[in-house]
């Protein structure tokens, strides 16, 4: 596993209150790991913080699972 | 009109958690007031509060107890506190809405002097420092007053009136008295109502003191700085906590053989129109409150045995109040027996009115009345027996519960034996 994906599931573990063996990277946030709309603002806004960098809200709004987040910070880190 | 009674009852305050825990501290005589461990107190005028026991010790505060841990970090205390108080009067009450019938006959009004000071002052810094980018998407449902009913309407499927009071130190008399109103005129059948603050953070202190509210002298024997109607007091001592009650119409509790604590049997409000933070010194607006629910009682002024003061122990407002009392009461003053719990916990702002109503509750039911602590030398020459240091032990059927707040905002409650 990437750094990047370990770093992006221990933010959703910890934010969401979930064990880490449910952050798998299909899981969507509102659909399997309870979250409600709020919760992915506040996910969205700890990646940025974690990661140093700016998610622009369209961008955002395309960020539903774990993997999608791993795969936007990848693609934005590299 | 329907008849209105109390059917649970649910305390989280300086001295603990728990109403019959809360209660026989109270009774003991024990003091709830201590220097402030929170935050740093070392610039402030102020540095004593009334502050919650944490811990995992009989009568000790756990917020896990009362809300997943993912949660608490979304909401302000007051809310928490709001929960805790309300899941034990609802448990207390042994009410389930587990229908829809009764979830939709089933409501909630609770209110908060403040609401959330404390991430509001945390969240100030946070956008002048690092930018709105950086405001969490809670910061506003945590902070909300009305979120207090919020989250109690929710976790409970109270499905009927939800409902929030914001009026100072009278907060939690007036969501009694309200949520009361609404059962009466069959809105509900059931309500959760009360009051919960959590004010204690930098700002708040900063801003009382900057009123000339707070007790400033006593930082060094903190548990005598709340001295309500005595001689050598110089201001209230902030608390944090919160009180809530389950209110029922009276067929309602009886057909489903509830316990009946007491029946709510007087409401009453008034303004004083007269100053943003001080009381009229004529006492005019709490006379007209305390009369305002007597006649809503129905009741003689005779009948009234004990009431629980609003006595916040500043200069102006004890004084006041006895003079309001015996212009109301007369010859009968001689025969009451009037205390301020406030000496023990300090003033719980709009968790206030709650708590002090579930205290005159206990009182009736226990035959016991709670002392005014550290009244040594009263303020005024008054025949009423301000119950000085230590309780009185008289069994009693009906008391009076008086709350004033800043604005001139003014609510009294009458409690009776059923």
């Amino acid at each position: 596993m990437s750094d990047i994906a370990e770093r992006v599931k221990k933010i959703v573990v910890g934010h969401l209150g979930i064990e880490a063996d449910k952050a798998d990277e299909k899981a969507s946030f509102i659909d399997d790991l309870g979250a409600d709309s709020l919760d992915t603002v506040e996910l969205v806004m700890a990646f940025e913080e974690e990661f140093n960098c700016e998610i622009p809200d369209d961008a955002a709004e395309t960020i539903r699972t774990v993997g999608d987040a791993i795969s936007f910070l990848e693609k934005q880190q590299s | 009109m329907r008849r209105i009674v109390v059917t649970g009852l649910g305390l989280v305050t300086p001295l603990g958690v728990g109403t019959d825990y809360v209660w026989s501290k109270l009774i003991q005589g024990e003091s709830g007031i201590g220097l402030i461990s929170s935050f740093d107190t070392s610039d402030l005028p102020v540095r004593i509060a009334g502050q919650i026991p944490r811990g995992n010790s009989e009568g000790q505060y756990n917020p896990d107890d009362w809300m997943d841990p993912k949660e608490q970090r979304k909401v302000d205390d007051f809310i928490t506190y709001a929960v805790c108080a309300s899941d034990q009067a609802i448990k207390d009450s042994g009410w389930l809405a587990d229908t829809y019938e009764k979830q939709i006959r089933s409501g909630v009004v609770i209110g908060s002097g403040i609401g959330g000071l404390q991430g509001i002052e945390e969240a100030s810094i946070t956008l002048k420092e690092r930018g709105p980018r950086r405001i969490s998407p809670f910061f506003i449902p945590g902070r909300l007053i009305n979120l207090a009913s919020g989250h109690v309407s929710i976790k409970n499927k109270f499905k009927g009136p939800n409902h929030a009071v914001v009026t100072a130190c009278s907060t939690g008399s007036h969501a009694i008295g309200d949520a009361a109103r609404l059962i009466a005129y069959g809105d509900a059948d059931i309500m959760v109502a009360g009051g919960t603050e959590s004010p204690l953070c930098r700002l708040s202190i900063a801003g009382f003191a900057a009123c000339r509210a707070l007790a400033s002298k006593f930082n060094d024997s903190p548990t005598s700085a709340s001295r309500p109607f005595d001689d050598d007091r110089d201001g209230f001592v902030m608390g944090e906590g919160a009180g809530s009650v389950v209110l029922e119409e009276y067929e309602h509790a009886i057909k489903r053989g509830a316990k009946i604590y007491a029946e709510l049997k007087g409401y009453g409000l008034s303004g004083d129109a007269f100053h943003i933070t001080s009381p009229s010194s004529d006492g005019d607006g709490g006379y007209r409150c305390m009369k305002a629910a007597i006649k809503n009682s129905g009741m003689d002024i005779s009948e009234i045995d004990y009431i629980n003061a609003h006595g916040t122990s500043t200069p102006a407002g004890d004084e006041i109040e006895i003079k309001a009392v015996e212009k109301l009461f007369g010859p009968h003053s001689k025969n009451l027996m009037m205390s301020s719990t406030k000496s023990s916990i300090g003033h719980l702002l709009g968790a206030a009115g709650a708590v002090e109503a579930i205290f005159s509750i206990m009182a009736i039911n226990n035959g016991e009345i709670p002392a005014t602590l550290n009244l040594k030398n009263k303020c005024t020459d008054t025949d009423i027996n301000l119950v000085p240091l230590t309780r009185i032990r008289k069994d009693i059927t009906s008391a009076l519960s008086n709350s004033f707040g800043f604005g001139g905002t003014n609510a009294t409650l009458i409690f009776s034996k059923i």
